[in-house]
């Protein structure tokens, strides 16, 4: 009778993470090895053309190298702004809750919202960033049209937006070490600076590996900004391997190659998954 | 939250209001640009004349008010459903010993992993079987039997001591009626803490509304507002940013009175 039950209980939910999450993600990698069918002519089987395809394509380890710059970019300096941001408003900060909420409030907007607001910040002359460099007799810059600028622009946006949602993790962790750490250190003379280095810091490792592996796996799937702030432009320069699954889906309309980068997409997810188990198996715990 | 640390000295906190000033400022700034004439855009005058032809503008420009309409129908629907669903599915997979019990959690967990904007080609290609492209079904479809939500539920049900359960089946209940009476009402700060995190995520979801819906009557705010923002539109910074809080005003003003609630909820949802 439980197991009747149980089945049960799952069912409405089950037939709809089959038919979205798994029957696609096992379609894609079917459609992976079949060519896009037109009209005049069919999809047929291909093997790994798609792969081989792929391999010699120079835009797709251009966005490749682009998400993994943008990973290296913006995930220390936003784990390392979050630290501190957590420090901050854990101590006796003058109105913290007025701070705290400074820090986060990026973290509820749509990021499109936020591309909106910052897209002026970029734009060349009238934008606030050569208004002010102006002033300093600085020269007007195409910062979303020159490649060498572009990803560093969308990194700054980033990291604005994202390092408040961090802060949280390591607001908590700092909130359930000990008092009396703080109180030995005290007493014992220590710095603040050697407090930090030789305990809070190593006492919120496990946080710091938790953030870093949630981080590298959700910058695989910010992608929303480009579609304001640049599509993914000048020649590439900006764009990430979601939005490149996008443009040949849906612009170019080779939904086959779509796949084919897709499964790359899962691949990639996946190892950072089996990561992240590994670390939380061998994750130390203080409590 | 505790006041565990000692006061901090007087130029890091400096650098602490420095660095909460530099984070507020991006909106500070679409505040000041939404409600001063564009001439004023980027010349910081306190005396300023202030306007509200930017906001009219704005919603005079864009459906607006279709737009706030599909994002309440949609983030409406999905949460109802996910909290049937998952509700459901947690009370199965917490309470009972069904045969394949650990194998289904484990792909249910999967989803976790593989959000649907991450199989966009998939799923559009599957909702245009379906006949549900460019409907609010559609863009809620995929995310209604959540793999958090599931797992949230579970770890709350699996909380709620036996006794309780027992002495309701002894009084008569049905295992819907124990569900019912017992589990969900004792779940209700889960319920609390999930319901804001999917409000928030629809709210804010972007990429898979934007596939799956090509019409004003079904275009959540998101999309609206990437259409409406894009630099080709040609519309200036002052009507961009007023459209912009429009957007966000609802969620943001939520977040100001309920902050602790958002902190703590987003941090679940994190840490899963």
């Amino acid at each position: 009778m439980k197991h009747v039950y149980g089945w049960l209980l799952l069912t409405p939910a089950a037939i709809l993470l089959i038919g979205f999450t798994h029957y696609p993600a096992a379609a894609t990698l079917w459609d992976s090895l079949f060519s896009t069918g037109t009209v005049v002519r069919p999809s047929r089987f291909m093997g790994l053309a798609n792969y081989a395809a792929l391999a010699d394509d120079p835009i797709f380890w251009q966005v490749l190298g682009n998400n993994f710059w943008f990973a290296l970019g913006t995930i220390p300096t936003s784990i390392a702004l979050a630290m501190l941001m957590a420090l901050w408003v854990n101590d006796r900060l003058p109105a913290r809750a007025l701070a705290r909420m400074a820090y986060f409030t990026p973290t509820v907007l749509p990021m499109i919202a936020v591309a909106n607001i910052w897209l002026f910040f970029y734009t060349p002359q009238i934008g606030l960033l050569d208004q002010i460099g102006a002033k300093f007799g600085v020269a007007s810059h195409n910062w979303l049209g020159d490649p060498n600028t572009v990803l560093a622009c969308t990194m700054a946006m980033v990291i604005w937006k994202e390092s408040g949602f961090f802060m949280i993790f390591y607001l908590a962790a700092l909130q359930s070490l000990a008092p009396e750490l703080e109180e030995a250190a005290r007493i014992e003379g220590a710095s603040r600076w050697y407090f930090f280095r030789r305990v809070t810091f190593p006492l919120l490792m496990p946080t710091t590996l938790f953030v870093l592996v949630n981080a590298t796996i959700n910058s695989f799937k910010l992608v929303d900004h480009l579609f304001i702030l640049t599509k993914g432009g000048p020649d590439n320069a900006s764009s990430l391997l979601l939005y490149y699954i996008y443009q040949v889906a849906f612009s170019f309309f080779d939904t086959a190659y779509a796949s084919t980068l897709t499964v790359v997409l899962l691949a990639l997810l996946a190892s950072l998954a089996l990561l992240q188990f590994q670390l939380v198996e061998k994750r130390v715990h203080y409590r | 939250m505790s006041a565990a640390g000692r006061r901090a000295p007087s130029l890091e906190t400096a650098a602490a209001w420095l660095l909460a000033l530099l984070w507020l400022a991006p909106l500070l700034y679409a505040f000041w640009a939404a409600f001063h004439p564009v001439e004023f855009a980027t010349r910081f005058d306190p005396l300023a004349p202030l306007t509200l032809s930017n906001f009219t503008k704005a919603w005079a420009y864009a459906p607006f008010a279709r737009h706030f309409v599909n994002t309440v129908m949609l983030v409406t629907m999905i949460l109802s459903a996910q909290l049937v669903l998952c509700t459901l599915a947690g009370y199965a997979f917490a309470r009972f010993d069904f045969a394949g019990r650990d194998i289904a959690f484990g792909l249910v967990l999967v989803q976790l992993l593989v959000m649907p904007e991450v199989l966009i080609v998939e799923n559009y290609r599957i909702m245009s079987r379906l006949g549900l492209v460019d409907t609010i079904l559609g863009i809620g479809l995929p995310y209604m039997a959540s793999a958090f939500g599931i797992f949230l539920l579970r770890q709350t049900f699996k909380t709620v001591p036996r006794e309780l359960e027992d002495a309701a089946r002894v009084e008569g209940c049905s295992f819907i009626g124990v569900l019912w009476r017992v589990y969900v009402p004792l779940a209700r700060p889960t319920y609390l803490a999930y319901g804001l995190v999917s409000v928030s995520y629809h709210w804010n979801n972007f990429l898979w509304p934007l596939v799956v819906t090509n019409t004003v009557q079904t275009r959540p705010l998101t999309v609206g507002l990437a259409i409406f923002g894009a630099p080709e539109s040609g519309v200036d910074w002052g009507v961009i940013s007023a459209g912009t809080l429009m957007a966000v005003a609802p969620l943001l003003l939520a977040f100001l009175l309920f902050q602790r609630q958002f902190m703590q909820s987003f941090m679940q949802a994190g840490i899963k």
